[in-house]
């Protein structure tokens, strides 16, 4: 276990225009284990990764990380949210600890980066620059890798081809991951279990395990594992609570 | 080129002692750089000048970017910047000499003062469009404080920075004869007074010439090159 999430209440505004986003929406993660979390657009996955980032202290509940002083994260926003004003390389260099500087090399290596190590992010393609983005993620030695809708702006085979790479990456660095989708093609090629959210406030509405021998296999079955997922909680898991 | 012709053939027709032509004022030019007196009240004026610029960019553009990025402390000085924003530069500067005396860290300071309101105001409109994507970025991948200053910050702030020290260069350098004619027995600008006093055209302009040309140096041996550098990144 390296992560508990105990959220009772985290909500947007004041007075009469408060909003509640999230509420008793509790979670964990264990180490090496992929966890999605699928919900519509708006919903509010994107405020959970940031309380889990650190990034928003401002809800009730708590959310702990056992074992883990200073919790080290990787974080693939929506965007690539590189420098653009230093190069690839550097880009990563800047936020690597010590000592991490071979693994990143060997990294960049295998997602082809590597030839492109001295080109400023402007000077490379967008789907470059998502898997420099990707790369940055692992290549920090995280703890805990958080994955913000990273192929929600791509068509369907430029997203196959992020799901390969990302898949790619964490077999070369295994580490807990969360990836917050809307899509489940996403949930099914990727995870070992997924978190359906409903609201508002959004809750966790339904929790699917992946079967072992389902988990991170050809596309193909991941379409199929998708396709069941979807006749699973449209059976009843969401609308069923 | 075009304006030093036009300037000779005006001065050749009006042929008058308070008009010199451009030829007899290079000339001057070059005979008061062999004396030194030019290269001595020179330097003596650059100096100050690099020490008032180097003060308000330093401090206007923490000041800047601390307003911009903090409401409340924008709130709070506000109206400060407003008052020193629009403080007559001589004002300033006497109120200076009378409290702190006629003496060099006054002088420097007292132009310093006269270029950081303006500074601090075109960071603080850089500070205020900076990207907050890249700001959580840099948190959640737990960039240290300077790291983030330097390599997401200030990158984004260079196109203001290079706004404020052009115009501060221009504004600090005419404040600094000011502040010379005022109270400093050395400088272009207590040069520029003695030959004020003795109607010398001639001289006044020579000086001028020279640090229009020091200038015209700084633009394209220092900005030219160091935007260059920093914007190697842009396509």
């Amino acid at each position: 276990m390296i992560l508990e999430v105990a959220i009772r209440h985290k909500g947007f505004g004041a007075g009469k225009a408060a909003r509640p986003v999230l509420a008793d929406l509790a979670f964990s993660l264990g180490a090496n284990e992929i966890v999605a979390v699928v919900g519509p657009s708006g919903c509010g996955k994107t405020t959970l990764l940031r309380l889990i980032a650190g990034l928003d202290a401002a809800f009730e509940g708590h959310i702990t990380w056992p074992g883990l002083a200073r919790p080290r994260l990787g974080v693939v926003f929506q965007e690539p949210r590189l420098l653009p004003w230093r190069t690839l390389w550097e880009n990563l260099a800047l936020v690597l600890p010590p000592g991490q500087e071979g693994a990143a090399e060997a990294l960049l290596h295998r997602l082809g980066l590597w030839p492109h190590r001295d080109a400023y992010p402007g000077q490379i393609s967008l789907g470059m620059a998502r898997r420099a983005a990707i790369a940055r993620a692992f290549a920090v030695a995280p703890d805990l890798v958080l994955l913000d809708e990273p192929f929600a702006s791509l068509d369907a085979a430029n997203a196959a081809l992020g799901r390969a790479i990302l898949l790619e990456t964490w077999c070369a660095r295994p580490t807990a991951a969360l990836l917050v989708t809307h899509d489940l093609l996403d949930a099914a090629a990727l995870a070992d279990r997924v978190l359906i959210l409903a609201g508002p406030p959004s809750r966790i509405a339904a929790e699917i395990p992946i079967a072992p021998d389902q988990r991170r296999n050809d596309a193909a079955s991941a379409e199929r594992l998708a396709t069941s997922l979807r006749a699973a909680i449209a059976k009843g898991a969401i609308s069923g609570s | 080129m075009g304006f030093l012709l036009l300037w000779e053939v005006a001065a050749r027709l009006a042929g008058s002692r308070l008009l010199p032509t451009a030829s007899a004022v290079v000339a001057m030019m070059a005979h008061e750089a062999a004396s030194g007196d030019l290269l001595f009240n020179l330097g003596i004026t650059l100096l100050r000048v690099a020490a008032s610029f180097a003060i308000a960019m330093v401090l206007g553009t923490a000041l800047g970017l601390a307003l911009g990025v903090w409401r409340w402390l924008d709130l709070a000085f506000d109206s400060w910047l407003i008052v020193l924003l629009n403080m007559p530069a001589l004002v300033l500067i006497v109120l200076m000499y009378v409290w702190f005396g006629l003496n060099e860290p006054t002088a420097v300071i007292a132009v310093a003062l006269n270029k950081l309101p303006s500074t601090a105001v075109t960071v603080r409109e850089g500070a205020r469009a900076l990207d907050r994507g890249l700001m959580e970025m840099a948190r959640s991948y737990r960039m240290g404080r300077l790291a983030t200053l330097r390599h997401v910050v200030l990158p984004q702030l260079h196109p203001y920075l290079f706004a404020a020290a052009r115009s501060g260069l221009a504004i600090i350098w005419k404040i600094v004869l000011v502040v010379e004619l005022l109270g400093r027995s050395n400088g272009v600008g207590f040069a520029i007074e003695e030959y004020f006093q003795l109607f010398d055209v001639t001289r006044i302009l020579a000086y001028t010439l020279a640090f229009i040309l020091v200038v015209q140096a700084i633009e394209w041996g220092l900005w030219q090159p160091l935007e260059r550098h920093v914007n190697r990144w842009r396509r």
